[in-house]
C-alpha cells in the first residue's frame, strides 16, 4: 500500500489545526476511556441506565431474530420426533409402569408433609412469579456471562430478582430497562449461589467458572467428599433464591471443591421465569423452655 | 470500478458525501450490535469481537474513512452492548489506533500480510487485556480466550473483503 502523506498539511491553517486536534482528541479518547473504566470497575452499576437504554433498542430486534431462529429449528426437530415416536412410546410405557409404585409412595409422603407442616404451622412463602419471558441474547464475545431478558420494568422485573428455567436456576436480574433486563447467569465468574446437597443437606457454594460450569465449594467443613452425580439445590440462605431450586450436578468426584454442570443449560433455554426475591426468614420465635 | 472493466459506469452518481462518510461508522456500529442481537445464550465466550475487527480493517485498509478519534465513540457503543465494563473498549480501541498511527510512521509501505499481522496483534491485545479487566484471574476462560483470538484473527481477511467492497461502493467522493 502506498504511504498516505496526510501529515503534510500544506499552508492551510485550518487543515493544520484540524489534523492536530484530531490527534489531540485521539489521545483524549484514551484518557477518557481510562477514567470511565476506573469508574465502572469501582462502581459496576454506574452506567446501567445507558446500557439498558441501548438494550431497549436491541432486545426487540433480538427477540424477532430469536423467534425466526426457533421457527427454523423446529422443522428438523418435528421431522426427527416423527421418526422416533414409536420407540419413545414403548420406552415411556415401560417407564410409567416402573414409576407407578414410586408415585404412590411420593403422594403419601407429600400428603404427610402437608399435614405435618400444618401441624407445625410453618410459615412458608411460596415464591411468586413476576414475569415469564424469553432470554433473547447474551454477551457472547465477552468473558462475563450475561443474558438479555425480553422483559423489563414495565413487566415488573426489578434488579435482584431470581430467574429460573424449567430445569433449574438460571441466575438473577442485574439491571433493568423499560422492556429489557440483564441477567447474571450462575456460570458467570462473579456469581455465587448458596446451595445444599439434596442427599444430606450439606451446605455449599456454587461459584461460576466462566466456561459453562460451576464450582461447588464446601463452606463450613473441610475434607468434604463429593460423589459423582451429587445434586445441589438452592438453600435459601441469604433470602434471595427460594430454597429447593435445582442448581447443578457434580461431574466428577472430589474433595472440597469440584466441578458441576448446571441443570439449566443456557443455550437450550426456552422461557425463563422471574420470581420475587425470597424474603428473609421471619425472626426466630423466642427460645422455648428447655425440655424437662 | 476500474476503467477497463465491463462494470465501468462513468456517469453513475457517487454517494452523497455525508452518507459516504457515515458508512464506515455505521458498519462498525452494526457489527458491534450484531453480537448483541444474535439469538444465542452462549455458555462460552467464543464469539469474535466483530466491531473491533471491522474497525481495525477500516483503519488499516482505508485510513481516511474514520477520523483518528473515532475509536473512542465507537468503543463506547461496543461497551454498552458487549458486557465488558464500560470504558474498556474506549481505552483499548483508542490505544490500538494510536499504536497503528505510530507503526504507520515507521512502516510506510505495507502489504496485506503486514496489515493482518498488525490486526492480529491488536485483536490479541484487546481480548487479553479485556479479559484481565473484566474477569477475576481465577476464571477458567483462558483456553476459550485463545480459541476466540484465533477465530477473530482468521476473520480478518473476510472483513478486509467486506470493507473493500463497501469502500468501493462509497465511491471516490468520500
Amino acid at each position: 500500500m502506498a504511504p498516505a502523506r496526510d501529515r503534510r498539511t500544506g499552508f492551510s491553517r485550518r487543515r493544520q489545526y484540524s489534523t492536530f486536534f484530531g490527534y489531540v482528541l485521539a489521545v483524549a479518547g484514551a484518557v477518557v476511556g481510562a477514567a470511565l473504566l476506573v469508574a465502572s470497575v469501582f462502581n459496576p452499576p454506574a452506567f446501567s441506565a445507558a446500557r439498558m437504554g441501548v438494550a431497549t433498542l436491541t432486545a426487540p430486534v433480538a427477540s424477532v431474530i430469536d423467534t425466526l431462529a426457533d421457527a427454523a429449528a423446529s422443522v428438523p426437530a418435528a421431522i426427527g420426533s416423527w421418526f422416533r415416536v414409536h420407540g419413545e412410546n414403548t420406552a415411556l410405557r415401560a417407564e410409567v409402569k416402573r414409576s407407578r409404585a414410586l408415585l404412590t409412595a411420593a403422594r403419601t409422603i407429600a400428603y404427610d408433609n402437608r399435614r405435618l407442616r400444618a401441624l407445625l404451622a410453618v410459615r412458608d412463602r411460596t415464591p411468586e412469579a413476576v414475569a415469564t419471558a424469553r432470554l433473547v441474547g447474551s454477551t457472547a464475545s465477552s468473558g462475563r456471562r450475561f443474558a438479555l431478558l425480553n422483559a423489563g420494568r414495565f413487566q415488573g422485573v426489578r434488579p435482584g430478582m431470581p430467574v429460573r428455567g424449567p430445569n433449574g436456576l438460571v441466575g438473577r436480574v442485574l439491571e433493568t430497562g423499560p422492556i429489557a433486563a440483564r441477567v447474571l447467569l450462575v456460570t458467570d465468574p462473579e456469581s455465587l449461589v448458596p446451595v445444599r446437597r439434596t442427599r444430606d443437606g450439606m451446605p455449599a457454594i456454587a461459584a461460576g467458572r466462566g466456561d459453562g460450569r460451576v464450582d461447588i465449594r464446601s463452606v463450613n467443613a473441610t475434607n468434604v467428599r463429593f460423589a459423582t452425580g451429587d445434586m445441589f439445590v438452592t438453600s435459601g440462605t441469604g433470602g434471595l433464591y427460594a430454597p429447593g431450586v435445582p442448581v447443578a450436578q457434580v461431574e466428577s468426584a472430589g474433595a472440597d471443591s469440584v466441578v458441576a454442570i448446571p441443570y439449566a443449560a443456557p443455550d437450550s433455554l426456552d422461557f425463563a421465569l422471574v420470581e420475587r426475591p425470597f424474603m428473609p426468614m421471619p425472626p426466630s420465635p423466642p427460645a422455648r423452655p428447655a425440655a424437662p | 470500478m476500474s476503467r477497463n472493466s465491463i462494470d465501468y459506469r462513468p456517469f453513475e452518481p457517487p454517494l452523497p458525501p455525508g452518507r459516504a462518510r457515515a458508512l464506515p461508522w455505521a458498519s462498525v456500529l452494526g457489527a458491534s450490535a450484531l453480537t448483541a442481537v444474535l439469538p444465542v445464550v452462549a455458555s462460552l465466550p467464543l464469539m469474535p469481537p466483530l466491531g473491533l475487527i471491522l474497525l481495525l480493517t477500516w483503519r488499516l485498509l482505508a485510513r481516511f474513512a474514520l477520523r483518528p478519534w473515532a475509536a473512542a465513540p465507537l468503543g463506547l457503543f461496543d461497551d454498552l452492548v458487549s458486557g465488558q465494563p464500560l470504558g474498556s473498549a474506549v481505552l483499548l480501541w483508542s490505544l490500538c489506533f494510536i499504536a497503528i498511527e505510530m507503526i504507520e510512521q515507521r512502516l510506510v509501505f505495507r502489504d496485506f500480510w503486514q496489515d493482518w499481522l498488525i490486526a492480529s496483534g491488536a485483536i490479541a491485545f484487546c481480548l487479553a487485556i479485556g479479559r484481565w479487566i473484566a474477569l477475576p484471574l481465577g476464571a477458567h476462560v483462558d483456553t476459550v480466550l485463545v480459541a476466540q483470538i484465533v477465530i477473530a484473527v482468521m476473520l480478518f481477511p473476510l472483513s478486509a473483503r467486506l470493507v473493500a467492497w463497501i469502500d468501493r461502493k462509497r465511491g471516490a467522493a468520500a
